[in-house]
């Protein structure tokens, strides 16, 4: 299936969860923020498949401060 | 035209002169001197931005951190050689109060959590985060972006070393909400915070609350 990530198209497997997308782009998924389908998602919320052609917002956090 | 008089004391053309001593003829320092602001952490960001914000005139700070000052610190944080051990909200009350000595400064000794971060979003008119994890920033974004309606957010990511100085941007994510840092440069054992770089987010961040205070945005 396709889902958009920042605004880039990906080919994900179908039934793929928020979890597994975070893994796949290699992100710690307490250092992320993410916005499906204009809804700010909790981490409690990343075990949810996610539909075909959803639309995603991404903030990768970084430590420094 | 704006103008900007400064004398030493006294009266000037009937107004009462502050003890800055400075007349600010849009009434500027006034709008900021009611003004409060929060800041969660208060290490290489958080200290310069009370700093920056305390010398700006912003008339009352929440700061928060459960931490206490470290030698390392030094290298970037708005602490002193005489502050090693103290609480860091201790220490920089006493750094802000020797800049303005009317500032208002309420000190919070303690880990913030998400249900903490929304009882302090509720007090201020602007909201810092300055945390060093990234977790905890993260925290902070979501809980802004989900919990606290018309909220105003200041957050940071990437802003450690020396990389080219103009990497480093403010990025509007929403009304209200801003990222400031260029959201790559961690903190790591080959690139540690450095006073200039992380300087540099931390007045993005300061101007930013200040541009948001006097309605700018």
């Amino acid at each position: 299936m396709k889902i958009i990530c920042n605004g880039e198209e990906r080919e994900e497997r179908s039934g793929c969860t928020v979890r597994e997308l975070i893994a796949s782009l290699g992100l710690k998924s307490a250092a992320v923020v993410i916005e499906c389908d204009s809804v700010i998602l909790e981490p409690a919320d990343y075990d949810r498949q996610l539909h075909d052609g959803a639309r995603l917002e991404l903030i990768h956090f970084v430590g420094g401060g | 035209m704006e103008y900007v008089v400064g004398i030493v004391s006294g009266n000037f053309a009937g107004k009462q002169v502050k003890k800055s001593g400075v007349v600010d003829g849009k009434g500027i320092r006034d709008r900021l001197r009611k003004s409060v602001v929060g800041v969660m952490g208060l290490g290489g960001l958080g200290s310069a931005v009370a700093v920056a914000l305390a010398r700006a005139g912003v008339g009352r700070l929440l700061l928060a951190d459960f931490d206490v000052v470290e030698s390392a610190n030094l290298q970037r944080q708005q602490y002193f050689f005489d502050q090693i051990g103290l609480p860091k909200t201790t220490a920089l009350e006493a750094n802000l109060v020797r800049i303005d000595p009317d500032l208002a400064v309420e000190l919070i000794q303690e880990r913030l959590n998400q249900e903490r971060i929304v009882r302090l979003s509720g007090r201020v008119d602007v909201l810092v985060e300055c945390f060093d994890q990234a977790e905890m920033k993260a925290l902070g974004l979501r809980v802004a972006m989900k919990d606290l309606a018309g909220i105003a957010y200041v957050g940071a990511s990437g802003v450690a070393g020396c990389d080219e100085n103009n990497l480093i941007r403010t990025r509007k994510l929403c009304k209200g909400i801003y990222l400031v840092g260029d959201g790559k440069a961690a903190v790591r054992p080959e690139m540690k915070l450095m006073a200039p770089r992380v300087g540099i987010a931390a007045h993005h961040q300061a101007n930013q609350v200040i541009r948001l205070l006097l309605g700018k945005e």
